[in-house]
């Protein structure tokens, strides 16, 4: 499907965003959140800017499910690090354990549902990570209620991974152009979600 | 002036356009005045700034026009390249290289009227262009390419040079992030028009070693070059927050070399192109923040 230039816009903002929170919006944070969300807003700079160049049939590459199970890991994983103390190092340990699975169960044949198994446990538990634990900050005061934005945020990460696992699986929840159509707007959305959420919470 | 001179001038810029290559000659600018801004942050000298824009912009121009001039016989014989101006015909080679040889002129004096090592600087990355990389070399080795890595490292040594009013160590790393930038860019495109290159004879280094070897130079190359900008970036004394940017931008560089090496594809390889220059760009905006 080619890309509009439209689209071509969104993904560029798209980029920019990422690259500004790359650049300002997590100075005052910690080492490993600072590693955590580089990581997560880095790929998705520079998923925004391949996607522009080498238009939508990238995401037709199998490196891309590995790839982008970057983001919700490692935002999840600077989330739960900034505000789970108790829970750091087994977070730690899910997500660095979690992103083998994706990459060892996606690089070797395995038999059955076990990837496609890996692949939902690691996203359900990342996404709900970044869905969940902004609202519940917000909610109880901890936070201040900008910080929900990073929850929603979360949900369309989470709305959006779905829509492509499933199209990659062969089961489209929606048309693969409808789904294309949709992507920019709702990457740029999402990270402005985030960026905001970070920005005023 | 008349309405028919206008139309004259008009009708002359518009074809000689395209014989500066303005994105690649932009480019090159936006080098130079990351490399002197990487030195004067901020700058107040804006009348220091249009010197330099002007300068280089007319250097750069008439060192593109020049090797224009000279490859019109291969352009000619190149799919890519033979409805270049000159190659077909639309512009006069004689009218082309005075414009040529003016705008060098142009550029270099000026950068010599600005400062002596900044026009010295400017001068040597036109005759490494001109004379040593397209009328010595392009021809004769696939090597070639070193010489024009280097006089592209030119503009962003010189912007340097002018804003500290000598050359240092920071200069050269920027210079030499750019000749290893230069592999990734160049050879990228052999490979894409390999058959162009080769039906007007001109070698290349997948002509000569072979697709797996290039592929293997362009990811080590990229290597080296987000070594020497990040390294040079720390040297400037660039906010931790745009190195982080620029390390994840050298990382997609690196990644998209790595994957034209162990899944190459026209399309990796052409994005890889693409994404070299944007890093490129990108790499410059965070030297001049």
């Amino acid at each position: 499907m080619k890309m509009t230039i439209s689209d071509r816009i969104l993904l560029l903002l798209t980029g920019l965003l990422a690259a500004w929170q790359v650049a300002i919006g997590i100075d005052h944070l910690d080492t490993l959140p600072v590693i955590a969300y580089t990581l997560g807003f880095g790929v998705l700079l520079v998923a925004g800017l391949l996607l522009i160049i080498l238009g939508f049939e990238i995401l037709d590459s199998p490196t891309v499910v590995i790839v982008s199970t970057l983001i919700p890991l490692s935002l999840a994983l600077g989330l739960a690090w900034q505000y789970l103390e108790a829970y750091r190092t087994l977070y730690l340990i899910f997500t660095l354990g979690g992103f083998l699975a994706v990459t060892l169960t996606r690089l070797i044949p395995t038999p059955g549902k076990l990837p496609v198994f890996t692949l939902a446990f690691v996203h359900g538990v990342a996404g709900l990570t970044i869905f969940l634990l902004p609202l519940i900050l917000t909610t109880n005061g901890t936070t201040r209620p900008g910080f929900a934005l990073v929850g929603l945020g979360g949900a369309l990460i989470g709305l959006g991974g779905l829509l492509l696992s499933f199209l990659k699986a062969g089961k489209p929840i929606l048309s693969r152009e409808t789904i294309f159509k949709i992507l920019p707007g709702l990457l740029l959305f999402m990270t402005t979600a985030f960026v905001a959420g970070f920005l005023f919470g | 002036m008349s309405q028919s001179k206008i139309e004259i001038l008009k009708s002359k810029i518009r074809s000689y356009w395209p014989l500066i290559k303005s994105l690649q000659t932009g480019l090159l600018v936006a080098t130079g005045l990351a490399g002197y801004m990487s030195a004067r942050c901020p700058v107040f000298n804006l009348g220091t700034m249009v010197g330099l824009f002007v300068s280089l912009m007319a250097a750069i121009s008439g060192s593109t026009i020049l090797n224009m001039w000279w490859d019109r016989d291969i352009d000619a014989k190149m799919c890519r390249t033979q409805k270049r101006p000159l190659a077909s015909g639309a512009i006069d080679p004689t009218e082309a290289l005075r414009v040529g040889l003016a705008l060098a002129t142009l550029g270099v004096a000026l950068a010599v009227a600005m400062d002596a090592l900044y026009g010295l600087i400017i001068f040597a990355g036109l005759f490494f262009d001109v004379v040593i990389y397209s009328m010595w070399l392009k021809r004769r080795t696939c090597w070639g390419i070193i010489w024009g890595g280097i006089s592209g490292g030119m503009p962003i040594l010189a912007g340097r040079a002018l804003g500290l009013g000598s050359l240092d160590w920071i200069g050269a790393l920027l210079a030499l992030g750019i000749l290893f930038w230069i592999p990734t860019h160049i050879l990228t495109f052999s490979m894409r028009y390999f058959n162009d290159y080769k039906a007007a004879g001109v070698p290349t280094f997948p002509s000569t070693y072979g697709f797996a070897v290039t592929r293997a130079t362009i990811a080590i190359s990229s290597i080296f070059a987000a070594l020497a900008m990040g390294w040079a970036a720390w040297g400037i004394g660039m906010e931790i927050g745009y190195l982080r940017v620029l390390f994840v931008l050298s990382s997609g560089l690196l990644a998209l070399a790595l994957a034209s090496v162990f899944q190459p594809t026209e399309r990796v390889n052409f994005g890889l192109f693409k994404y070299a220059s944007l890093y490129m760009l990108a790499a410059m905006l965070l030297l001049m923040v």
